[in-house]
């Protein structure tokens, strides 16, 4: 694979935290205009994936590349504001740079969130705030988009939304996304491909490729069953990458 | 007209609730109230430091204070240990350690209550120059850092993402708080420090919209506190840093039944 085609790329790369395995020899690249999808249970070492790749936790081992000079729009799983702190969605916004209140509005009315300009930031709902966030990540101009669980605390109808939501940014703004979900069913639709975590990568490729991988619904159960009626695919297909990982999962 | 003694205590009480305001709000907003509290309670340890060397008191303190500071920075690393439980250590053996030492010194007579409890009627204009130049030194600090601040406030990870060198930030935020924290002892004591920087930020965040509108008008609020609690100390002879923050909750209290304007 050529280097300079990948906006981000992790190569070989553990983490070791208080003696503790968490990431296992994991390599991923993610083109430009590209959705990858990380999907696995609890404890699975979703949000750490996320910020050794964001350059938050630096890797034990192994390689971690972004593109030099890239713009990153980080969304992450939650937002604790103490609720003495004074602050309403449109200043959170102007926070990064010196966006133009015109430019705010319009990342706001892109994520369908306009009517909480003003509101106070404690008061958002669930929906709300992940939507915030969103604009916020935008307002950068990001070449890469890191969303951290985008659609958690959202009802399943606005799951959807949101998914349709992610979708049509990349359309838009031609960024690559790099997307958390524990959910196994909304997120396929939204996804170019998907990559199965835990702790080491179980298996990866198109979300109909991974929904039919022995080692997905080893990892998953009768949870993940419910892909089979949303998606048709051929039963026979294994993805190349996955002929070892069952043994891996189970070798711990 | 007023006596020489009440103006200079009224100067710096001012002086102080001024300083209080901002950093008081950062207090506030980032849950800092122990670690005040703990820097506070080195204070002793600070006086019987500057004993020790002959340098001037507030100087011991600022140099233990900034010292604790940056042993706290480095101890909340350690995931061992959670943050309370380690400040508790700190504080109680900060304030010990502190009065053992004073008790060694034989030829140290320190009035322990002016310590714990301020000695405002007794600011001289030593202490004046100390609280102008330390706190405003640490106000024009603060305004540097104001941006950054916010913005690790709101999310850590998403400043560091952004671009801002958090831990660069954090730390002299840090040493900043000792240092406001040295020049407010004079005045409230290193029990009641704490109080001065929560009660009137917790006051004004009822009245406030933006994070510059509460730390302005926690200022003021210190201000009417500072004098309504001099007021009464020079009226009622009750001891004035504990008056200082009687008005202060009583402002607190009042602020409650005045309907909020702004969320």
């Amino acid at each position: 694979m050529s280097q300079s085609a990948n906006i981000l790329e992790l190569e070989q790369v553990d983490l070791v935290l208080s003696q503790k395995l968490l990431l296992e020899k994991i390599s991923l690249q993610l083109q430009p205009g590209e959705i990858l999808t990380v999907i696995g249970p609890n404890g699975a070492g979703k949000t750490t994936l996320v910020r050794v790749a964001l350059g938050l936790l630096p890797a034990t081992s192994g390689r971690v590349y972004r593109q030099a000079g890239i713009t990153v729009g980080y969304m992450p799983q939650r937002l604790h504001i103490d609720p003495t702190f004074p602050l309403t969605v449109k200043r959170f916004l102007s926070m990064t740079g010196k966006p133009q209140q015109s430019r705010i509005r319009q990342s706001l009315e892109e994520v369908g969130a306009a009517h909480v300009l003003n509101s106070p930031l404690q008061t958002l709902s669930g929906g709300e705030m992940q939507r915030v966030l969103l604009a916020h990540a935008l307002l950068r101009n990001p070449h890469l988009l890191v969303l951290d669980e985008p659609v958690q605390g959202v009802d399943v109808h606005g799951q959807i939304e949101l998914y349709q939501l992610i979708a049509g940014i990349r359309d838009q703004h031609r960024c690559a996304i790099l997307m958390v979900s524990h959910d196994l069913h909304l997120v396929m639709a939204a996804t170019d491909r998907v990559l199965c975590l835990n702790r080491h990568i179980c298996c990866s490729g198109s979300p109909e490729a991974v929904t039919s991988d022995p080692a997905y619904l080893e990892l998953f159960g009768p949870q993940a069953v419910g892909n089979l009626a949303i998606y048709t695919h051929d039963r026979d297909h294994r993805h190349s990458s996955c002929a070892d990982c069952k043994e891996g999962n189970h070798a711990r | 007209m007023l006596a020489d003694f009440l103006l200079r205590a009224l100067l710096g009480g001012i002086g102080v609730a001024l300083v209080a305001g901002p950093f008081g709000s950062f207090v506030v907003w980032r849950r800092l109230a122990y670690f005040g509290d703990t820097l506070a309670h080195s204070a002793l340890l600070g006086v019987a430091f500057g004993f020790l060397l002959h340098i001037n008191l507030t100087l011991g303190i600022l140099v233990i204070g900034q010292l604790l500071a940056i042993l706290l920075f480095f101890g909340q690393r350690q995931k061992q240990l959670a943050s309370d439980t380690l400040l508790g250590i700190f504080s109680h053996g900060a304030l010990s350690l502190g009065l053992v030492c004073l008790a060694f010194m034989e030829d140290v007579r320190v009035d322990l209550l002016a310590y714990l409890f301020g000695d405002i009627l007794a600011i001289g204009t030593e202490d004046l120059i100390w609280i102008f130049c330390g706190g405003g030194l640490a106000l024009a600090g603060l305004f540097w850092l104001w941006k950054p601040l916010l913005a690790i406030t709101v999310h850590e990870d998403l400043a560091r993402v952004e671009g801002i060198p958090v831990d660069r930030v954090n730390w002299s935020f840090l040493g900043l708080i000792a240092l406001t924290v040295a020049v407010m002892m004079k005045v409230v004591g290193l029990l009641l420090v704490t109080s001065l920087l929560i009660i009137p930020a917790a006051t004004a965040r009822r009245f406030a919209g933006t994070p510059e509108g509460m730390a302005l008008l926690a200022s003021l609020i210190g201000c009417l506190a500072v004098c309504a609690g001099l007021y009464g100390s020079y009226q009622w002879d009750t001891p004035a840093g504990p008056s200082i923050v009687v008005a202060s909750c009583t402002l607190f209290a009042g602020s409650l039944l005045v309907p909020q304007s702004a969320t």
